[in-house]
């Protein structure tokens, strides 16, 4: 609680207090025969009332005055004054029982709510800035020999900077000496320490947790990932939701409207049925007491607030309320393969050498033919060998672009490459019943095997679809610029519905855009659709698609940029988590109006027939409120 | 020109929604968002106006709020 909240804690607990105080004297004492008579006591009563009342509301009835001067009628402020004065002033109809008990409680009740509503918006306010506190205070730069603290603002690009054990990295950049581990969570919500070594890439915002680290800045702060991360976050709450806009629209009609028939209620029926004016001026106020929009207008923002700082807790980071309201209603997901789905690196798979032949043997001699490629192909085959590599064995290399190598090692001719390469130099292969490139190897007209190299599916990705699947996605699809047999592997495995291979990035806005068609046909617009890529390349995809969502962000400016939900680590897992955060947040949301608005009207309703009295009123207006934000906040514990 | 402000004291859900909505009408205001929880105000407007809009808003902010100051 702050300065000003405990002042009118203490204030509402002394008004409570004197409440107490009057209401036992008003029931217990025989007033009106100390007194002498009943109308003394009922004056006496109305003075007791009024103390406690004066002492909690005086603020409120100071506002209502200062806003009646601007022309601002239909605030809370003036409501509850209009309500709680009219309930002390029924004591001026003889015939009606009295109500200052009443008017003083609405007032204290009401206090009691604004109260907990500030302390409860507080409260999620800080622990979602605590969420979000990656920034940096200092930097370490060598002056004149002397290690100083310094704002990382005026750390420039080339600088090198020290981050000690237990520091926060202040700047993104590259580190040039010592190793040590780094706590990515609070960018990413991974618990497991990533290892850093000398030429290794660190991101600004991770902690480091064991050695000590020099590190050459390569961004100045402004564009450094965190300070990117913390306006991303801080920006959200601009772009507004639809179930926002059209719940501050509805407050701005509600209110006025509700106002209007309390009038017509105290007025109407007096005058024209000669009924007890006592009565419909009460059910009169009673409308007023309810006509507040609080609850609702409170709970909407307060929800979408809570649910974008749980999601970022986890590595999800969502761009606005906007997005997270479309990704709950995400019906078709698709999918970028490499890079999204799979790693995006190419592994070797698997070794298939002929009878008789060595696997070791066969992937060595793969090696040494493609040594001096920098094929990616190339590449992973040397990984996968990673014994020496004897240069002298290797002479006369040809790379046959697009088929494979020709060398000769230790006076053998080698070939090694797809099957064309072989029928060309008349060496019959078999087939494999894997996907995937296929280098085929052979050693003077002789076959000797195959190696099989493909891109890994990431370990989560089955798991992702599946809970997509659960949580309401109806169809997934993979865009890839692979072979068809490929993506058909990778989709089947995956148990994705739909692929479309062999696309060029072109092709793949193009068929977004089909998808979009369908999408929005099927649902009659309201089922989303949502495109993952790895924010390298498809930037114009994720920017047509209605949630783009560009995963593996840690340090890529282009995916920040184009993607409306970023996932800082590159676990397909995240996309199911971020819309079951989306999901949740969307019920409690719809929730807390349809709890809000159906408590208050079905007061409303009983108060013009007559059965509800002042205390329900308050119930409707304050109770509902709080128990709306109560239930908001629950859109921030976002668990697994 | 875009420029954000951070409001104080600023405790109504409601009123917040108000001065959105009477800030988004004042002349030469292409923009403008109040965000209830992060306490803040956003104008987008004309830059040869500018200052007099802010000035306008932060009539218009207490006029709803008495005691919400924009800080500048």
């Amino acid at each position: 609680m702050n300065k000003k909240q405990k002042r009118t804690r203490n204030r509402i607990l002394v008004a409570i207090a004197l409440f107490a105080v009057a209401y036992a004297i008003a029931e217990l004492a025989p007033l009106a025969t100390w007194l002498g008579s009943v109308t003394a006591a009922l004056w006496a009563e109305f003075a007791l009332f009024l103390v406690p009342y004066l002492i909690a509301g005086y603020d409120v009835l100071l506002r209502a005055a200062k806003n009646i001067r601007t022309g601002q009628v239909f605030d809370e402020n003036f409501l509850m004054t209009v309500a709680t004065i009219g309930a002390f002033a029924l004591v001026l109809f003889p015939d009606s029982d009295p109500h200052m008990a009443e008017g003083a409680a609405v007032m204290l009740f009401y206090q009691v709510g604004e109260l907990f509503q500030s302390y409860a918006v507080g409260k999620s306010r800080k622990s979602i800035a605590d969420m979000m506190d990656i920034a940096p205070e200092f930097a370490n730069v060598e002056r004149n020999g002397e290690l100083v603290q310094v704002d990382p603002y005026e750390v420039a690009v080339g600088d090198e900077i020290r981050v000690l054990a237990g520091e926060r990295v202040p700047l993104d950049g590259i580190v040039i000496a010592g190793t040590s581990q780094l706590d990515t969570a609070a960018l990413t919500g991974e618990s497991v320490p990533r290892e850093v070594r000398e030429g290794d890439e660190i991101i600004s915002g991770c902690v480091n947790l064991t050695g000590l680290i020099t590190v050459r800045v390569t961004k100045p702060y402004e564009q450094s990932t965190v300070s990117r991360i913390l306006e991303l976050v801080e920006n959200a709450a601009e772009k507004k939701a639809r179930t926002e806009n059209f719940i501050t629209r509805f407050a701005r009609y509600y209110t006025p409207a509700v106002t209007g028939i309390a009038v017509l209620l105290a007025v109407v029926p007096p005058l024209l049925l000669g009924q007890s004016w006592s009565d419909w001026v009460q059910r009169g106020l009673i409308f007023l007491v309810v006509s507040c929009p609080c609850a609702l207008v409170i709970s909407v923002p307060l929800s979408f607030f809570g649910g974008i700082g749980g999601a970022s807790r986890l590595g999800i980071l969502v761009k606005g309320s906007n997005y997270l309201e479309a990704l709950a209603a995400a019906e078709t997901v698709v999918f970028d393969k490499t890079g999204t789905l799979t790693d995006g690196s190419f592994n070797v798979v698997a070794i298939h050498p002929q009878a008789g032949i060595d696997p070791d043997r066969l992937l060595s001699i793969a090696a040494h033919a493609e040594a001096y490629s920098n094929h990616p192909i190339a590449l992973s085959v040397r990984t996968a060998y990673a014994g020496p590599i004897d240069q002298q064995r290797i002479d006369d290399v040809q790379e046959q672009s697009g088929h494979g190598v020709r060398a000769r090692i230790d006076e053998h001719v080698v070939y090694v490459g797809n099957d064309k390469l072989m029928s060309e130099c008349g060496v019959g292969c078999c087939e494999c019943e894997l996907t995937g490139t296929i280098l085929h190897v052979s050693l003077d007209g002789a076959y000797l095997g195959h190696i099989v190299i493909a891109d890994v599916i990431k370990p989560d990705a089955a798991e992702a679809i599946a809970a997509l699947r659960a949580a309401g996605v109806k169809k997934t699809v993979m865009l890839t610029g692979d072979r068809a047999d490929v993506a058909a592997a990778v989709a089947n495995e995956l148990g994705i519905d739909e692929f479309r291979a062999q696309l060029l990035p072109q092709d793949k806005v193009a068929e977004v855009e089909k998808l979009l068609e369908d999408t929005h046909k099927r649902g009659a617009g309201k089922g989303k659709l949502a495109f993952v890529g790895d924010g390298i390349n498809d930037a114009p995809v994720l920017t047509r698609a209605d949630i783009g969502i560009a995963m593996g962000a840690m340090g890529s400016d282009a995916a920040i940029e184009a993607a409306d939900v970023v996932l800082m680590d590159d676990k397909p897992s995240n996309i199911a988590r971020a819309m079951r955060i989306a999901r949740k947040t969307m019920g409690i949301v719809w929730q807390n109006i349809v709890f809000a608005l159906g408590v208050k009207l079905l007061v409303l309703v009983l108060a013009a027939v007559g059965i509800a009295n002042m205390w329900l009123a308050v119930f409707a207006d304050v109770g509902v409120a709080v128990i709306a934000i109560l239930n908001a906040m629950r859109a921030m514990s976002a668990r697994e | 020109m875009r420029k954000a402000f951070k409001l104080q004291d600023l405790d109504c859900a409601n009123c917040a929604a108000k001065m959105e909505n009477g800030i988004r009408n004042i002349d030469g205001v292409k923009s403008a968002t109040v965000s209830f929880m992060t306490q803040k105000l956003v104008i987008e407007a004309d830059d040869d106006r500018f200052d007099a809009i802010v000035e306008e808003a932060a009539c218009i902010c207490k006029k709803i709020e008495p005691d919400c100051v924009i800080l500048r």
